[in-house]
């Protein structure tokens, strides 16, 4: 096809227009392949359903003692949800030096978790209980010196698929296959004694 | 039988042969196409893969038909099939021993080659459309394993997806769209459902095909590594050839003699086969509040769950595991020794096949232990044994000393 001089019917054919026409033509199939493809694609995304179920989520605090954890379901993910002693609170900032990323500079979590204690509040934790490794549940370990986790253990969380621990703010250890610290959800308290999950003042980040 | 006599045949088998093939298509794939004689036991994996895929094609049309897809419907819908479908439970064990029985298989077909140099020239694509075979089997094993939605189903999805995340800026948005919830849900558990069924066995399909063709293209490797094309007879056929049909096709009918009995000792007496085959977490619903422990992937996995555990980065061990897989599609460009067989190979070779034999062997033990002590450290030295058997190649299979290779191949009648 191209060598025109080969056959007597493509005497007279203009190469350069044949091929720029068979150029554009598949380029233009190309093009159209994409554009095909892109509902498949879509088709993929959270549904409008399950976006309506992602709704926020409303926890009473007022039964919670300090060193108790519940545990809600917002989003098809687990949130741990504890009070924590002033005590417990205060030791934190120990764990600095054993810690990948105790300023949570890495890490995923609202601006106003960005702390030491990773909370608004000090008594308060919400972590997303998906462990930022591989998405299992860190067992809870609140005890300091745990049998499991040897005598230096100042209380946290022990993951059981993989081994990665993390302390009473959700913060990884060195040492863990994890690289950053659990995520903190979006949040705010409407009253006192009330949590609100996945909703807080930045409009952005609330699920409508 | 000159090539085009069936045509002119009279009645029905002459009619049929103008308008198809099958007369040429016999003689040309079965009676005139010549396989090394020297085959041995080695030689049997190849049927019993084929035999595996088949049989898992079979016992996956029957369990489609009582399985019901859904995250309320799917566990009570195996339930179903293993207590009120007449013979279900031994359709249901088949499916799911028959991934393990297609693993073994599978895992023993790749060694072979490892043995005698059979993904080397002139067989490179051979050897890759084998190994994307491989990632297809991977990929419909692990969304086989979770449409059970047991409890452990849902959390090696979990797990699995979870893998995505640690592609750099795309990573959360993928695992999202993979999931197409917030979390593993219905929306995750049927398209796995669409893609076990449909979409994978159609590409295994295709894969296998074209894997057939490069073997009869290339034409089988051989326990020696000699090329039985290069040493015709008078006759033009291979001196060390024999027909496939029927050498071939008899000897390997005793092997699908051999497999199926193992394969129903399996079936009738240990089904779980002490929970490698069928995880006892599997046997409650899925549970997103609760991880089951320890959780283990299924036994084919573990050699590479073991190097992603025994890196303390989650990002390395992702990527880790991707080149130990990886890595595979490789060999015929990493090895650069002049002779195929491990029978003519010097120690270098033999030395570091040894080392991935014992590593691979003992990560798959150890990925089925937990992430502790002294586990992980043998799963870091188990690892660096796996990695150097493919990444020092290039120089180890240069410095060989390898021995002559005869003309003709070794056999003993």
């Amino acid at each position: 096809m191209t060598d025109a001089g080969a056959k007597g019917d493509d005497a007279g054919v203009d190469q350069d227009r044949r091929k720029f026409l068979t150029v554009a033509t598949s380029a233009t199939a190309a093009v159209g392949v994409v554009f095909a493809a892109s509902p498949f694609v879509a088709s993929w995304r959270p549904s409008e359903r399950a976006k309506a179920l992602g709704a926020p989520v409303t926890v009473d605090l007022s039964k919670l003692e300090p060193g108790q954890m519940v545990t809600y379901v917002w989003r098809k993910q687990p949130i741990y949800i504890f009070k924590r002693s002033s005590a417990v609170v205060a030791g934190l900032a120990a764990n600095d030096a054993r810690l990948k990323d105790p300023k949570s500079a890495e890490s995923d979590q609202p601006a106003y978790a960005v702390n030491e204690r990773r909370s608004r509040r000090d008594d308060i934790a919400v972590l997303i209980a998906t462990c930022t490794h591989l998405g299992c549940l860190p067992k809870q370990h609140f005890e300091p010196g745990d049998v499991v986790l040897g005598a230096d253990w100042p209380g946290g969380f022990l993951c059981p698929c993989h081994g990665s621990r993390f302390d009473m703010a959700g913060r990884v250890f060195n040492g863990s296959p994890a690289s950053v610290n659990l995520r903190i959800p979006p949040y705010s308290f409407p009253t006192d004694n009330t949590l609100l999950i996945g909703q807080d003042e930045s409009a952005a980040q609330g699920a409508a | 039988m000159a090539s085009n006599d069936a045509e002119f045949k009279p009645g029905f088998w002459g009619w049929l042969n103008k308008r198809l093939p099958v007369a040429q298509f016999m003689r040309s794939q079965l009676l005139e196409y010549y396989a090394p004689k020297n085959f041995n036991i080695w030689y049997f994996f190849g049927s019993l893969a084929l035999l595996a895929l088949v049989m898992q094609l079979f016992t996956g049309i029957f369990l489609t038909m009582f399985y019901k897809v859904g995250d309320t419907t799917s566990f009570d819908s195996v339930e179903f099939i293993m207590r009120e479908v007449d013979y279900g439970w031994l359709i249901r064990y088949m499916h799911s021993i028959g991934a393990s029985a297609f693993f073994i298989v599978v895992y023993l077909h790749m060694y072979r080659a490892l043995m005698y140099g059979s993904y080397k020239a002139p067989r490179e694509l051979l050897w890759l459309f084998g190994m994307f075979i491989y990632l297809a089997l991977m990929a419909e094993a692990f969304m086989g394993y979770v449409l059970p939605w047991g409890n452990m189903s849902y959390w090696a999805a979990q797990v699995i997806i979870n893998l995505f995340s640690t592609i750099p800026v795309i990573g959360p948005g993928l695992v999202e769209w993979i999931r197409g919830d917030y979390g593993v849900a219905d929306a995750t558990l049927n398209r796995f459902f669409s893609l076990h069924v449909v979409a994978i066995p159609l590409i295994l399909l295709l894969l296998v095909a074209l894997h057939l063709v490069a073997l009869r293209q290339s034409g089988s490797n051989n326990p020696d590594g000699i090329e039985i094309k290069e040493r015709r007879g008078s006759d033009g056929k291979p001196l060390d050839g024999i027909p496939f049909h029927p050498y071939y096709t008899v000897k390997d009918v005793v092997g699908v003699g051999v497999f199926l009995l193992l394969f129903a000792v399996v079936v009738f007496f240990v089904p779980t086969f002490g929970g490698l085959f069928m995880e006892e977490a599997n046997f409650e619903p899925a549970n997103p509040l609760s991880t089951p422990e320890p959780i283990a992937p299924s036994w084919y996995f573990t050699p590479y769950y073991a190097i992603l555990r025994a890196v303390p980065n989650q990002r390395l061990g992702a990527l880790l595991l991707l080149m130990a897989v990886l890595l595979f599609f490789f060999l015929p460009w990493l090895d650069r020794s002049p002779v195929k067989s491990v029978r003519y190979r010097g120690w270098w070779y033999r030395g570091f096949l040894a080392v991935f034999t014992v590593s691979f062997l003992t990560l798959m033990y150890l990925g089925l232990k937990p992430a502790t002590g002294a586990y992980v450290t043998a799963a870091r030295v188990s690892a660096i044994g796996y990695f150097a058997f493919f990444l020092l190649m290039p120089l180890y299979s240069r410095w060989d000393r390898v021995k002559p290779v005869p003309e003709r191949v070794s056999f003993h009648a």
